[in-house]
């Protein structure tokens, strides 16, 4: 098997020592996998396990290996790791440009060039002067796409969903759903969906796994 | 990563003077005190100290007056929210809440004292058309010997206070649901309240009332200011001991002090023994199942007292404003002939030396406190240490020891080891009492700050550092300015502190406000309570408009 790709290798995530998710799971780059279950069966969970970002109290047995690389002794920032929130979390005290910029890979230098990166991105979702409005006055389909963007401009290599649609009214939703997944095979993006929506599940259009409460 | 040290370093600078000073305290109460050749240990300082004619009225005049003012503030407490939460009287009186909170003791009693005296403002509205008096009566009203007006005083301070801890627990009670289903039953709003919520409520606000009854116990600005002089409350008998030319005064001081420390543990023993008592009574009220007590009335007394409570500090400031500000003004008058700034012009430049001490006192005090603070706080979300009931009853510590009891014996422990107490001790000395403010200030806010924007943040590539000080501490600027201004608040209030670790050589606007107590320049009292309030107020309303002027253009921050 290629080493391509987001991989939890036996993946057991315990809280006070109880198993709580098991997972033994390859995402190829571009492919998109759902991950469905009840509330509180540790869909969440698992998330926070692959950003690093799992409360005290929890552990986790095995592996998880993103491109080749382990990500287990990894700090949450040094992952490249995108997620996606049902809640947009824009930084309220922040421009929407600055929140693109924060987004924004340290490898492009320069303010003009910065900025500029930025402009663009805007322009990509369809938001030209757009960089120094307050992101409260943005509309809910607007929130999404720069969340989105934002992501997106730091150049993860992975990209993990926990509901990110369920906040949408249902006409944003397919289109949001839509630019998301697109962008994310176009980016070659192992991509993982944490959902309780069967219509995400659907238009995902790749595997689905059933996470059902441990004993 | 030395943020870990943090929590360990901030209990240290808080708790370490407290058990030092204890030790200082506790040792020349016992004899010992080499620089004053006290070598072994000996009871003649108690001997001393039991002599002493006034000790009886003292420590009596401690526990009524401490007593009675946190049993009145809770009771009163307790009636106005059970009474008036949630209707638009409580929203006046919760506007009102934080202007109180911000005045000074000193300058609250102040004010009082110049409402309630026999030439004050109440005497004056009311002659000579109802009294008949052209002149003040000779009444002992201020400083009366049974420690009332003093009792008052504390209260109208200490209402506020335990108002805001119960404001503050209530989200967490669910009142409202609680109270839907009494009401539901047939039970009137306030029964109703008393019977279902207020001993949840009372579980959360213990240690804020504990730390009410050790203040009220051991408090020396306003007992100066209210309280009996002869004898006065042992708090501030202690005080006049340490003061006292002949340095032998010191072991009596000492053990005064140590006999403060026993009085404020015995009361708290007695209050939890109250407390049994009164939660076996109140299971019988509640089962005997009675729909309503005279609701009308005890609402209307509620709101007619709480009314009178916050007017009169707030008149009581306008009084000491009127006065700073006053010309020729003879006793049956409401108000002066004349307004002059004449004392402003005269005694403002002694004033601005105090005030600036003040500032800068008050000010480095309350940047150490943040700064340990929000490093405790960090260090507490970075490592995943959960603060248990313990850590919040280390927090309370400093407040629920008299300072009485410990700040004696650091200025002996000075004395001993020949160190010069000047402004840094002094610094250090506020920071005790400013850090438990500004933490449980902050605490909460700070905890309930949306982590899924550090993950965010995180998997955009932002190491902590980074999440801390361009997300977290930008978007918690109103909360942290807040508790800025509460912690200035707190340390521009200290008395005690300043005096005795300054030993009399650092002068704040509180200490030279307090000095003026026996004088009775009532034009120089307005004029150092105003001013010493205006420095808090001033932090307040900073803290206010700056996250408004900063976030001006982002809708997001507004109420947050």
């Amino acid at each position: 098997m290629s080493e391509s790709g987001l991989i939890l290798d036996h993946l057991t995530i315990l809280r006070d020592g109880a198993p709580l998710v098991a997972l033994d799971l390859h995402i190829s780059p571009g492919e998109v996998v759902t991950v469905m279950g009840p509330s509180g069966v540790g869909k969440s969970t698992l998330l926070a396990a692959i950003t690093g970002t799992l409360a005290p109290g929890f552990t986790l047995q095995g592996g998880i290996r993103l491109d080749g690389r382990d990500l287990t002794a990894l700090p949450p920032e040094a992952r490249h790791v995108g997620i996606l929130f049902q809640d947009d979390l824009l930084f309220p005290h922040l421009s929407v440009g600055a929140n693109l910029a924060f987004g924004l890979s340290p490898a492009i230098r320069g303010r003009a060039a910065r900025r500029h990166r930025v402009q663009e991105a805007l322009a990509e979702i369809g938001m030209e002067g757009f960089a120094d409005r307050d992101p409260a006055t943005l509309s809910g389909g607007q929130k999404a796409r720069v969340a989105l963007m934002r992501m997106l401009l730091s150049e993860p290599r992975a990209l993990l969903l926990d509901e990110p649609f369920s906040r949408l009214d249902a006409a944003l939703r397919g289109q949001i759903r839509d630019l998301v997944f697109t962008r994310a095979r176009a980016l070659g993006l192992p991509t993982l969906l944490v959902t309780h929506d069967k219509e995400d599940a659907e238009a995902a259009g790749g595997r689905v796994i059933a996470l059902a409460a441990q004993a | 990563m030395r943020l870990r040290y943090a929590p360990a370093l901030t209990l240290a600078l808080m708790l370490g003077p407290v058990l030092a000073g204890l030790a200082g305290t506790l040792l020349p109460a016992i004899g010992i005190f080499p620089a004053l050749g006290g070598w072994a240990p000996s009871l003649a300082a108690f001997k001393a100290l039991l002599d002493w004619p006034g000790l009886e009225r003292s420590v009596s005049l401690s526990l009524t007056t401490g007593l009675a003012a946190t049993a009145l503030s809770l009771v009163l407490t307790a009636l106005i929210v059970g009474s008036w939460h949630g209707t638009r009287a409580f929203r006046w009186l919760e506007t009102a809440l934080s202007p109180l909170l911000s005045v000074p003791h000193a300058a609250a009693a102040f004010g009082i004292a110049f409402l309630i005296a026999p030439s004050g403002w109440i005497s004056r509205a009311l002659s000579p058309w109802a009294t008949g008096w052209t002149r003040p009566p000779d009444l002992l009203i201020v400083q009366d010997p049974w420690g009332l007006a003093m009792t008052l005083g504390l209260v109208t301070k200490e209402l506020p206070f335990l108002l805001l801890m119960t404001l503050a627990a209530l989200p967490q009670a669910q009142p409202r649901r609680s109270l839907t289903v009494a009401q539901a039953l047939g039970y009137g709003r306030l029964t109703g309240w008393l019977k279902v919520v207020l001993p949840r409520i009372y579980a959360q606000i213990r240690l804020p009332v504990y730390a009410v009854l050790a203040y009220s116990m051991s408090v020396v600005d306003v007992a100066l200011i209210l309280g009996p002089n002869t004898p006065p409350p042992l708090a501030v008998q202690v005080v006049r001991w340490m003061s006292d030319p002949d340095l032998a005064q010191r072991f009596t001081a000492a053990a005064g002090a140590t006999l403060q420390l026993a009085l404020v543990v015995g009361a708290l023993g007695l209050w939890l023994a109250g407390e049994t008592v009164a939660a076996g009574l109140g299971r019988r009220w509640i089962a005997r199942g009675r729909r309503a007590h005279a609701e009308a009335l005890a609402r209307g007394i509620a709101l007619v007292l709480g009314a009178l409570s916050a007017g009169a500090v707030l008149a009581g400031l306008a009084g000491l404003a009127l006065w700073s500000v006053a010309g020729f003004w003879s006793f049956p008058d409401a108000l002066p002939d004349t307004l002059t700034l004449r004392p402003w012009m005269r005694h403002g430049p002694e004033l601005l030396e105090p005030a600036l001490d003040t500032l800068l006192i008050a000010g480095a005090a309350t940047a150490l406190a943040l700064a340990l603070t929000l490093a405790c706080l960090q260090a507490e979300q970075r490592f995943g240490l959960t603060p248990g009931a313990r850590s919040l009853w280390l927090l309370y510590l400093p407040l629920l020891i008299p300072q009485i009891a410990f700040l004696p014996g650091l200025q002996t422990l000075a004395l001993m080891a020949g160190a010069d107490m000047g402004r840094g001790a002094v610094i250090l000395g506020h920071l005790v009492f400013v850090l438990p403010y500004v933490f449980l200030s902050l605490g909460d806010p700070f905890r309930s700050w949306d982590r899924r924007h550090a993950t965010i943040a995180a998997a955009l590539g932002a190491g902590p550092a980074r999440i801390f000080w361009t997300l977290r501490l930008p978007m918690l600027l109103a909360p942290v300015l807040t508790a800025a201004a509460v912690g200035f608040a707190v340390s521009v209030g200290q008395y005690l502190p300043t005096l005795l670790i300054g030993a009399g050589r650092v002068q704040t606007l509180t200490t030279e406000a307090v000095a003026l107590a026996s004088g009775g320049d009532r034009r120089l009292i307005g004029l150092y309570a105003i001013a010493q309030t205006a420095v808090v107020v001033l932090g307040f309303a900073l803290a206010i408009a700056a996250p408004r002027l900063v976030w001006a253009n982002r809708r997001g921050m507004r109420g947050a």
